[in-house]
Parts: structure tokens; C-alpha cells; sequence
């Protein structure tokens, strides 16, 4: 991949993305997020929905203490009960990636590491690179990089564009991630743009936000780049992932987004492969609502590990 | 019933009963209501009312829980001014009769009672413990977090106002299940307490049918008591039973009981060993 277009192709490629119907994505989006998932189908997407979960801390005061714990709670959600399965990856920064390997050794957790001078992005390319590098060197087996949101907005795709195709190569086997961060984009059809643009320039996931801007995740922007997707995979034949991250703390919303994923790109994506969902307070809710579907009884906080 | 009187040469204007959660007047989520009385309706609360009512009384406990013994009293105070100022209201609604005014003043009363406990209740309660070492030992109370109560039928007013209002003393949480056959006093009670500075979810009141809600609220492991003072002994057995997955105290008092033990009956005492000297 990432071999790179040449200018006058990308600005093609750029004109030829279709406008996106606004009213018709957020009144598809509000009659998919209607739907009622019930009983064994809630279970088995609450089960989906913690194999797919990026359990995340992306705090200014994480230690590796708090590293160290969550990614005891991403391998065994819940002490005692096996049947609770593994999240898919923790995702942290960079800084504390070596002090996550050491702890998930063993375990099928990934270690997804944020990158390119997160949140913003607003740095000089040669250092997101030489970050990305350290990242991966330090044992990150995926990266969540951000996409320079200025240049996009000021019309220099291609520079967004580069940017990508440079941290992609700078990734090596580790699998990319580009958070378009959807809240500073303004317009769906800017949504749409960005995540071609993404998609061609080579990463393997696209995902909304940081979760450090508002609005973060929303299911018609979702919808919107699931369908991007979508077209893309037809032109190309190349599958990519998408990620929601950010505003996604309740078991509802959780079964929402698959239900969206299902109807837009189909079975497929139900797959840790294909589609994870970055949140840091989701996972006590599901594992409540797991234990409410199978006692009977609504569930307290109190009886869970802190996440 | 508060039926619009004829004659006053206006359209009569027909009141819409409502849930109260978390600070806001709903409809049940599902829709449903019940007839009472031949023509008014009564909202039909459901389980997941129910459930929203109790993540909203957990969400209000640390604020209201850290309150100042003193704030407390004065909101509680500030409710038994509103229940006074619809005093006529609440004397309709309880059938006109001598005795439905002396209901009204007694559960004004029972407010502004509670309300003057609020700051004493540490000093009467609480301990300082005499211990063979070098520490200060005191004990105090603090509240035990969300609490269920099912409202006696009768007497409707008094006999809620005096359950609700020791357990809001101590500075807990409330989801309340008004009775189903005299569901309107605790439905308008709640319009006092809305308007009394409590902040919202700190009292949240359901009407509908016992046996849709009870169970649910009897096994909810974020209820940590339950004051059935409106059950009947099987309900009571039923609740006991389910009470235990988390063992929530269950509290069983006379409706119309007034006590400083009834405010500590929804507190969990802690004791703090405070090393002196050396």
C-alpha cells in the first residue's frame, strides 16, 4: 500500500467524492439507534462488544501503575468469570507502551499506542514519524495517529495526505489507525473527504475522534464514515476498520453503533479485525448489563473493579 | 377530586399526573397509565422508570450527602413552606374533613421536626469512645445512599411525609413508589419537593402498579435499604428475599412513627480511630 498518487490523481480523487444527504444520514442513524436487541442477541452483542473494545486511558496523569491496571481489567474484565472474553487492545500513549507489554505478555491484548503529537496533531511531521517509530520500536502493535486537521481545513490534502502515507511506512507491521477527530471537521461531506483521503493513503482503520474534542462520536457521523467505507471497499477491494471513539459509555449506545456496522458494512465487520470501539468508561456498563440479563436483577458499581 | 369546578365560566383545565425523576415531571416510558377514581389518570411507572429513578438518586448522593447538616435543614424547612402554601390543595385532596387539616399540619409539621434534626443528629447520635491506647475514638453517622420507600395508603400524606422525610434527614437519596390506590398526594408531594431547592434526583417518585415495580426494586443492587412501611407481610417476606443478594436493610416501622432512630435507621455509623499524643 501507500504507494502515493500522484498530485493531479489525488485532486481527482478529492472532486469526485460525492456530497453527503445530512437530513437522511442523522434520520437513518436515529431509526437504526431505535431498534430494540433483545435477551441471547443483547448478550451475544455485549460479548461483541468487549471483544471489539479498545479499552482506553488517555490522561496527562497516567502512571504505570494505572497502565498496569487497566490492562489487568482489559485481560479479565471481570475476576472470576472466564466467560467474560478479553478486550481487543488497551490504548494509552506512547510513553507508557513499554510499561503495558511487560503486563499483557501472553494474553491476546493488543497494545494500541496514540501517536503524531496527539491530540492535535499540530506538530512537524518528522517528529510525528520519529514517534510513531519509538511507538512501535517500544512494542505498540497498533497505532491511533491524528490527522493535521489545519491542513485538511485549509484545503492541503496533501499534505494530510503525505503525513499519512510517511506514518504508515513509519508503522511497519503494526496496523494504522487515523482518527479524522469528526468534531472539528465541520460538515459530513468533510467526513466523507477525509476518510477517502484517509483510506487511500493507506490506513488500515479509520476512526471518528480523540475523545479530547466535543462532539466526539456520533452515529451519523459513524454512519457517514461507515459508508465511506463502504464505497471504498467496492472501488478497491481493499477492507478497511473503523473505530467510533469517544461519548460511548453505555451498553445502548454500544449495541447502536453494531447495529449501524451491520446494516452499512455487514457481518464482516463484527470482528475485532474490523471494527473496535475506543471507549474509557464502557466496559463496567456491559459487564452491568451482562449480569442484569443473566440474574434479573439491575446491577450496582459497587460490585465491579473500578475502570 | 380536583375536578375543575363548573360554572366559573372557563374551560376546565385537566391536570396530566406525572412521574418525577431525577428533577423533571415524565411520563412513563412506556406509555401506560391507569384509571383511578373513574377519570383521572395515573401514570403506569415501569421497571425501567424504576431503573432510571435509581441511577438518578445514585448520581444525587455524593452531592447531597456532602450538603451541610445545616443546608439540609434549611431545604427541609423550605419544603414544609411549600407544603403550607398549598395547604388547600393537599386539605382537597384528602377529602375536605376536619381531619384531612389536621393531616396537612401534621405532616408540615413532621417536615419542620426533621428538618431541625439535620445538625443535631451528630451530637445525639454519634460518640466519642473511650479506648485503652493513644488514639481519639469518635463514631458518626453518615447516610447509606439510595433508599427505597413504599408509601403507606393511608394515611397518604402524613404517613409519607413522615417516612420520606427521616431518611432525607440523613442526608440519602430517594425513589419513592407512591401507592396505587392513593397514588395523588405523593404525586403532588413531589411538585412541593421540586420546588423546595433539593437538588434533582434526590427524591424521585413513582406511581403504578406494587407488583410491576416492587420486585425490581427489591433486588436492585444499587438500593442499599428499603423502608415497607406500605407492604403488606408478603410483600415484606418477598422483599426480604431479595433484599439479601445485597443485603439492603429493610425497615419496618409504623406509618405514622416519629423518631431520631428512624433517621439513623437509614445511616451506617463509622468510627474513626485518630491517633493522639506519642
Amino acid at each position: 500500500m501507500a504507494t502515493a498518487l500522484s498530485l493531479s490523481h489525488l485532486g481527482s480523487l478529492m472532486r469526485g467524492v460525492r456530497s453527503v444527504d445530512e437530513v437522511g444520514a442523522e434520520e437513518r442513524a436515529a431509526s437504526l439507534a431505535k431498534r430494540s436487541i433483545k435477551k441471547a442477541s443483547k448478550l451475544w452483542a455485549l460479548d461483541l462488544a468487549i471483544r471489539c473494545m479498545d479499552l482506553t486511558t488517555l490522561e496527562g496523569s497516567d502512571t504505570p501503575g494505572k497502565v498496569a491496571a487497566l490492562c489487568a481489567k482489559g485481560i479479565r474484565p471481570k475476576p472470576g468469570d472466564a466467560t467474560i472474553p478479553s478486550v481487543a487492545a488497551i490504548c494509552i500513549y506512547p510513553a507508557r507502551v513499554a510499561d503495558a507489554k511487560e503486563h499483557l505478555r501472553g494474553s491476546s491484548v493488543r497494545i494500541a499506542s496514540v501517536a503524531t503529537a496527539f491530540p492535535s496533531g499540530q506538530s512537524f511531521t518528522s517528529v510525528k514519524v520519529a514517534e510513531v517509530k519509538e511507538a512501535v520500536a517500544a512494542g505498540a502493535d497498533e497505532v491511533d495517529m491524528v490527522i493535521d486537521r489545519g491542513a485538511f481545513l485549509s484545503g492541503d490534502h496533501e499534505k494530510v495526505y503525505e503525513e499519512i502515507v510517511a506514518v504508515k511506512e513509519a508503522c511497519g507491521p503494526a496496523h494504522l489507525k487515523v482518527i479524522l477527530e469528526t468534531g472539528e471537521l465541520g460538515t459530513y461531506d468533510n467526513v466523507r473527504r477525509a476518510s477517502i483521503l484517509a483510506m487511500a493513503a493507506g490506513a488500515d482503520f479509520i476512526k471518528t475522534s480523540t475523545g479530547k474534542v466535543q462532539p466526539a462520536a456520533t452515529l451519523p457521523v459513524s454512519l457517514v464514515m461507515m459508508e465511506a467505507i463502504r464505497d471504498f471497499v467496492r472501488e478497491t477491494g481493499r477492507p478497511v476498520g473503523f473505530k467510533p471513539a469517544g461519548g460511548i459509555r453505555t451498553s445502548k449506545q454500544a449495541i447502536a453503533y453494531l447495529v449501524v456496522l451491520y446494516e452499512t458494512l455487514g457481518a464482516e465487520w463484527m470482528t475485532p479485525e474490523r471494527f473496535r470501539l475506543g471507549a474509557s468508561t464502557l466496559l463496567n456498563d456491559v459487564l452491568m448489563q451482562i449480569e442484569k440479563e443473566r440474574t434479573g436483577a439491575y446491577q450496582s458499581g459497587d460490585y465491579f473493579t473500578i475502570d | 377530586m380536583p375536578a375543575a369546578k363548573s360554572g366559573n365560566g372557563r374551560v376546565e383545565v385537566r391536570k396530566t399526573h406525572k412521574l418525577f425523576i431525577n428533577g423533571e415531571f415524565v411520563r412513563s416510558e412506556s406509555g401506560r397509565a391507569y384509571r383511578f377514581e373513574g377519570n383521572v389518570n395515573i401514570p403506569r411507572g415501569s421497571r425501567k422508570d424504576l431503573r432510571d429513578a435509581v441511577r438518578a438518586a445514585r448520581g444525587a448522593v455524593p452531592g447531597w450527602a456532602a450538603r451541610t447538616a445545616m443546608n439540609r435543614g434549611q431545604i427541609l424547612y423550605r419544603a414544609a413552606e411549600m407544603l403550607d402554601g398549598r395547604r388547600a390543595q393537599f386539605v382537597d385532596l384528602l377529602g375536605s374533613a376536619r381531619a384531612a387539616q389536621k393531616e396537612v399540619d401534621n405532616a408540615v409539621e413532621a417536615l419542620v421536626w426533621y428538618a431541625g434534626w439535620t445538625d443535631k443528629l451528630a451530637q445525639v447520635i454519634g460518640a466519642t469512645n473511650p479506648v485503652s491506647g493513644p488514639y481519639f475514638n469518635f463514631t458518626i453517622p453518615e447516610p447509606t445512599g439510595v433508599v427505597g420507600i413504599v408509601a403507606p395508603e393511608e394515611p397518604a400524606l402524613v404517613g409519607l411525609v413522615r417516612r420520606v422525610a427521616p431518611a432525607l434527614c440523613g442526608g440519602n437519596a430517594l425513589v419513592v413508589l407512591a401507592p396505587e390506590k392513593t397514588p395523588l398526594p405523593a404525586l403532588t408531594l413531589a411538585e412541593v419537593l421540586a420546588t423546595s431547592d433539593l437538588p434533582a434526583g434526590v427524591v424521585n417518585v413513582l406511581s403504578g402498579y406494587r407488583k410491576e415495580l416492587l420486585p425490581w426494586l427489591a433486588s436492585h443492587m444499587d438500593v442499599n435499604a428499603i423502608d415497607v412501611a406500605g407492604c403488606t407481610p408478603d410483600e415484606v417476606t418477598e422483599i426480604e428475599k431479595a433484599a439479601a443478594d445485597n443485603v439492603k436493610r429493610v425497615v419496618k416501622h409504623a406509618p405514622e412513627e416519629m423518631s431520631p432512630y428512624l433517621i439513623t435507621a437509614f445511616m451506617e455509623m463509622k468510627t474513626v480511630w485518630h491517633p493522639v499524643g506519642v
